[in-house]
């Protein structure tokens, strides 16, 4: 295969627009303003790699290019068309397509090139393959998760001694590799390493808890980047390199970003052995007081308020609430009340999870304000209201050094003078964690679906203007 | 591979390492979903490879694979844009537009 282009050639020049374009891209995604712009770029960057690669690429058949790219274009429409509460799961797969990619053509360059593999190529063709067998398989598991499919277990399921199998299985796929770079010609050994990379890739999820997705997510696209750059080594191709390298320092520094939310060193990350759930001694059942509301009452205390700081989670996602939560937005902005958001880093299933839903519910973006610059407003705020939080909301996280989220970041939301918290029922939360937030004098539990409780306080505001 | 070609190619890649970290450090965190879904359809710019193996005859098994490539990578090209416009199309400011 001749992939090498020798000399100055037109293509590498397309090429080398189309990586500039690439890089504008990104850089116009800094902020929403600009940002359409940066869609645009990359699309045109895009259309011309792909369209100088038909006209050009020693390209002898045309018909099974054809097929694939009108079937790419058939399942990646609807994929594109999902709802936005759907994106996390389409977001893991479509790191799963282009790991899948990643490895079919590394898998096919090997058969292509053995015996004769230089030792570096034949490295980096390890790498291309096991990074994208274990983002391949690892980002189904996460899709299956996040999309709550049946046989694949929602809990995290974790065993004794989990990380040494996990990072044992691991070290046969490289000492393979090793092989591989010795001897390329025992090409019996290829297709067993590409087996047991996909086999790491569902170990690796199945102690994923949820609350760890983000993360997860965030270290997948990272690996799916790297192994699109190794494959840019073995294929000689500058503007492949670039995208992997772009694509792995944004999910590296998205997995940097969420591990510091989460109060994980990033080499707990690394090695995977982030989905141990403390099973915290189940909450010695101690009868502690709460106060709960009604959502007369709790519209009576909003309407009253001067700031109003809402908290939104996972809760919100699953409830669907975003829209009845604009509406709320809509009533209380209409009184007066400066209502804002406070977005925690973690909350949701992947980065930025709760700011698309709330975009999408139309609220306007300069009202979602990200921790560090809410939390000091919280306490001149007069009422936070939490709707589908919890651990991110735990003050145990700043006080209680025994607790298991101890030093995590969360947002102050007990600093704030009212606390409202909308809950279905006092059960604790993904961690399993006990919050005392909820046992506050100042606080108020809204029991209930974070929907209807939300709708009906819009009710109570709306009738309530009427006298 | 020959040493200047592997040279050549760890330069580009340490260089755009920077360029990421610089370019994405930026983003703000309010659109990290659509960064993450921007990212993916750039890095399907796989597709190339994908699209030389599938056309290239070289064997059965090269078109096979790559055929199956081109398809997953492309659909990730078509999914990865749309849906990041469609989300960027929802970030509405409450600021008057200039």
């Amino acid at each position: 295969m001749t992939m090498t282009l020798p000399g100055f050639n037109w293509l590498e020049v397309v090429y080398l627009v189309a990586t500039a374009l690439f890089i504008l891209s990104l850089k116009w995604l800094s902020a929403p303003t600009t940002a359409r712009r940066g869609v645009l770029a990359g699309e045109i960057g895009m259309a011309l790699a792909i369209g100088g690669t038909l006209f050009e690429r020693g390209i002898i058949d045309y018909q099974w290019i054809a097929i694939g790219l009108v079937l790419g274009a058939i399942i990646g429409v609807p994929l594109g068309l999902v709802q936005m509460t759907a994106v996390p799961q389409r977001t893991a797969i479509s790191h799963a397509f282009g790991a899948c990619c990643v490895t079919l053509v590394g898998t096919a360059e090997f058969y292509l090139r053995t015996p004769n593999v230089p030792k570096f190529m034949m490295s980096v063709l390890s790498l291309e393959v096991i990074l994208g067998g274990l983002t391949f398989t690892g980002s189904l598991m996460a899709a299956g998760k996040l999309q709550e499919v049946k046989f694949i277990p929602q809990r995290p399921v974790t065993y004794k001694g989990q990380n040494f199998v996990n990072l044992a299985t691991l070290a046969v796929a490289a000492g393979i590799a090793v092989a591989l770079v010795l001897n390329p010609g025992h090409v019996i050994l290829f297709p067993i390493m590409v087996g047991i990379s996909l086999l790491f890739g569902v170990m690796l999820i199945v102690p994923i808890g949820g609350a760890d997705m983000p993360t997860v997510i965030s270290l997948l696209n990272s690996y799916a980047g790297l192994s699109a750059a190794a494959m840019g080594f073995v294929l000689n191709s500058k503007l492949l390199i670039v995208a992997g390298a772009l694509d792995g320092s944004s999910g590296f520094i998205l997995s940097v970003i969420m591990s510091k939310a989460m109060n994980r060193s990033f080499t707990n990350v690394l090695f995977g052995a982030f989905g141990q759930v403390q099973t915290s001694a189940a909450a010695a059942g101690e009868a502690r007081t709460v106060r709960s509301a009604t959502p007369e009452e709790a519209a009576g205390i909003l309407a009253a308020a001067n700031k109003v700081v809402i908290i939104p989670g996972y809760g919100m996602a699953v409830a669907q609430a975003q829209h009845k939560v604009r509406e709320l937005y809509d009533a209380l902005t209409k009184k007066g009340v400066d209502v804002r958001f406070g977005i925690h880093p973690v909350a949701g299933r992947m980065p930025g999870h709760m700011n698309v839903l709330l975009a999408e519910a139309d609220i306007p973006y300069d009202r979602l304000l990200e921790m560090d610059d809410i939390n000091s407003d919280i306490p001149q705020t007069d009422v936070a209201l939490v709707i589908g939080a919890n651990d991110v909301t735990n003050p145990a996280a700043r006080t209680d050094t025994s607790s298991p989220i101890y030093g995590m970041p969360i947002l102050d939301v007990d600093k704030a003078r009212t606390v409202m918290v909308i809950k279905r029922s006092m059960n604790p939360g993904f961690a399993g964690i006990d919050n005392p937030l909820y046992y506050l004098d100042r606080t108020l539990m809204l029991f209930g679906d974070a929907k209807g409780f939300v709708g009906d306080i819009v009710r109570e505001l709306s009738g309530g203007s009427q006298h | 591979m020959s040493g200047d070609v592997l040279i050549n190619s760890l330069f580009v890649f340490m260089l755009a390492g920077f360029i990421g970290f610089e370019v994405i450090k930026r983003v703000s965190p309010l659109l990290h979903t659509p960064l993450m879904s921007l990212t993916n359809a750039l890095d399907a710019i796989a597709v190339v490879g994908a699209i030389a193996l599938a056309g290239g005859r070289e064997s059965k098994m090269a078109t096979i694979l790559g055929t199956i490539a081109v398809v997953a990578a492309f659909s990730n090209v078509v999914s990865g844009f749309l849906i990041t416009d469609r989300m960027l199309r929802m970030f509405k400011s409450s600021r008057p537009q200039k």
